[in-house]
């Protein structure tokens, strides 16, 4: 392989670690509140609010059901507001994560919902706010699964990048479907593919890692 | 945080001499008074009375069981001590403030003074020990140094001073309980409430967290309330008994009194608990109405007081002039009373066998001792 086609790859690469860092580093933004008051605004809980949460639980179904390349396409009038412009890879990171935030926000609210109520009912019985049980109690106890729900989420985003391509984002993606399939260059879409899936195995990796090193629950001396 | 800056352990507060459940209002730790409360229908499900006509005061200083049942309404009256619901109707006066009219901060400060332990522990398995009993003192705004030495302080007060860095994975259930007693004292409360705190553990570290308790109560004055289903514990801790059922107080008042004096079903069944009340099934299978010849009447008798059926075989056998035999017996102690029943058995003899079930019943009637003749054996 030419070094020209090298640095395509490394370009790309880069591209697509940068679309998918930003959008997760936002889509967490958004995703974590969300998440947390979805997991607790139901009657009767921390944050009773239940027709906000059953609002907001139907716009979440609504982006996550919007198949991605749809989104892409649909919100580009917003991407063109928010970002400037809507090509290239900085107007790629809007829908990357307005897609990556309903979806990392279940994830959350899984996450929280995992942890034991009694442990809600204890803090409130020390006369903790509502606020200080979300960072003192819901947020640290839920934090393995926390940490497992951004991997996923980021390993979702790599293959989410492949499609911006279609509106000029660039990455790994739309480097193997214009050179490996448009092009007829099968090395280079092998390429892509072996850096796309070492991508994963190293995020994935790293979220297990984190996720057990925080996770005091079933560790045994 | 003036507050704060003390260190000692508590001030030991004298329990107050009379502590009897009319106490009046300054004796009074938790008082309530015209309680009710229902949770209305929701979601097809229908509404429940939880409780109804709740009036009696926890005194100061002392350490009360709340006995029933599940579903009597234990846990609702609990999570109206520390302010977690509101009664439909009256309020819960906890050391003189009523608890059910605060809301938001104010009712998040009165909790300070109540603390909670609870049958699952509920430590939270991101911490530490030290870091679990330091949560309350987090949410109440301590400095980190006040928090420091409070929390060794207290690690040393339930007695794991060398758990200070583990987490509630690497503990035992009395561990973790004693954890738990620790943090629900961190801010000093002036009430501890048990919520069926022993139920899941093992007998012998039951016994062992009921004395810490016992130590907590006696060398703080704390006043302890001991919400649970099991009679075992209200016999070795509590002073003062509250018998709660469907919703309702039955009976209240001094554990030796209610439970030598059971009035109410249900305190006679939670008594049956500790006593038993059936005989052995040898010696019930063998019972028969009508007397054999040279055989023995069974008599069963109540012992109800300090004392009181020490000597009573061997009176009998003396003033009587019977050679009395013990079929079965049970005897226990509550509240330093005895309490348990006795099964006798009368030797017929030949001619005079009637007479002497005649005479042991009269001997008992005059004793005070509740007997029944339950029939023969051969």
């Amino acid at each position: 392989m030419s070094p020209e086609l090298i640095n395509l790859i490394i370009q790309a690469t880069f591209e697509s670690l940068y679309m998918v860092g930003i959008a997760a580093l936002l889509g967490t933004a958004f995703g974590l509140p969300l998440g947390v008051f979805l997991a607790t605004s139901r009657k009767g809980e921390l944050f009773a609010a239940p027709i906000v949460n059953r609002v907001l639980g139907i716009v979440v179904n609504a982006t996550r059901s919007t198949p991605f390349i749809i989104l892409v396409v649909a919100i580009i009038p917003f991407t063109r507001l928010v970002a400037g412009t809507s090509i290239g890879s900085s107007a790629a990171i809007v829908p990357l994560t307005i897609a990556s935030t309903p979806f990392i926000a279940r994830l959350v609210e899984a996450a929280i919902r995992e942890v034991d109520g009694g442990l809600i009912e204890t803090a409130s019985s020390f006369g903790a706010s509502p606020l200080q049980i979300v960072f003192k109690v819901l947020i640290p106890e839920a934090l393995p699964g926390l940490l497992l729900a951004l991997t996923l989420a980021v390993v979702s985003l790599l293959g989410y990048s492949a499609m911006v391509g279609a509106v000029g984002g660039g990455g790994l993606g739309d480097l193997g479907i214009r050179y490996g399939y448009q092009r007829f260059m099968p090395e280079m879409m092998l390429a892509v593919v072996v850096v796309l899936i070492a991508l994963v195995q190293l995020v994935q990796s790293a979220g297990d890692y984190l996720a057990r090193r925080v996770n005091r629950r079933l560790r045994h001396h | 945080m003036n507050a704060h800056q003390s260190l000692a352990v508590g001030q030991p507060i004298a329990p107050p001499e009379a502590m009897s459940l009319l106490a009046t209002e300054p004796d009074a730790m938790v008082r309530f008074a015209g309680i009710s409360k229902t949770y209305p229908a929701y979601r097809g499900k229908p509404g429940v009375n939880a409780l109804q006509d709740i009036d009696f005061a926890i005194p100061r200083g002392s350490i009360t069981g709340v006995i029933g049942r599940s579903g009597a309404g234990k846990s609702s009256l609990v999570r109206l001590i520390n302010g977690l619901e509101k009664p439909t109707t009256g309020q819960v006066v906890v050391d003189g403030r009523n608890i059910s009219a605060l809301a938001g901060r104010d009712l998040r400060l009165a909790q300070r003074s109540i603390g909670m332990i609870f049958q699952h522990f509920n430590l939270l398995s991101s911490r530490t020990a030290a870091d679990n009993i330091a949560l309350p003192l987090e949410i109440a705004g301590w400095a980190k140094a006040d928090i420091n030495s409070r929390v060794s302080e207290l690690l040393a007060l339930v007695g794991i001073a060398d758990k200070h860095d583990r987490y509630p994975s690497e503990l035992s259930g009395g561990q973790k309980q004693r954890v738990g007693i620790a943090r629900a004292l961190a801010t000093r409360p002036s009430v501890l409430l048990s919520d069926e705190a022993t139920s899941a553990l093992d007998p012998q570290t039951t016994r062992a967290i009921l004395d810490l308790l016992a130590n907590i109560n006696r060398e703080l004055g704390v006043t302890i309330v001991l919400i649970t289903h099991e009679m075992s514990v209200v016999r070795q801790l509590a002073k003062e008994v509250v018998v709660l059922d469907a919703g309702h107080v039955v009976e209240s008042g001094d554990v030796a009194d209610i439970f030598t004096q059971p009035k109410h079903p249900i305190t006679q069944s939670f008594l049956t608990e500790v006593i038993g009340d059936s005989l052995p099934v040898s010696l019930a299978s063998r019972i028969v109405a009508a007397p054999p010849a040279g055989g023995q009447a069974v008599i069963r008798l109540q012992v109800r007081g300090a004392g009181a059926g020490d000597t009573l075989v061997a009176r009998l056998a003396r003033e009587l002039g019977l050679d009395v035999a013990l079929l079965s017996a049970r005897i226990d102690e509550i509240g330093g009373q005895h309490v348990g029943s006795l099964v006798l058995g009368i030797p017929l003899g030949i001619s005079s066998g009637e007479d002497a079930v005649t005479r042991t019943l009269a001997f008992l009637s005059q004793h005070q001792f509740p007997a029944e003749h339950l029939g023969y054996v051969a």
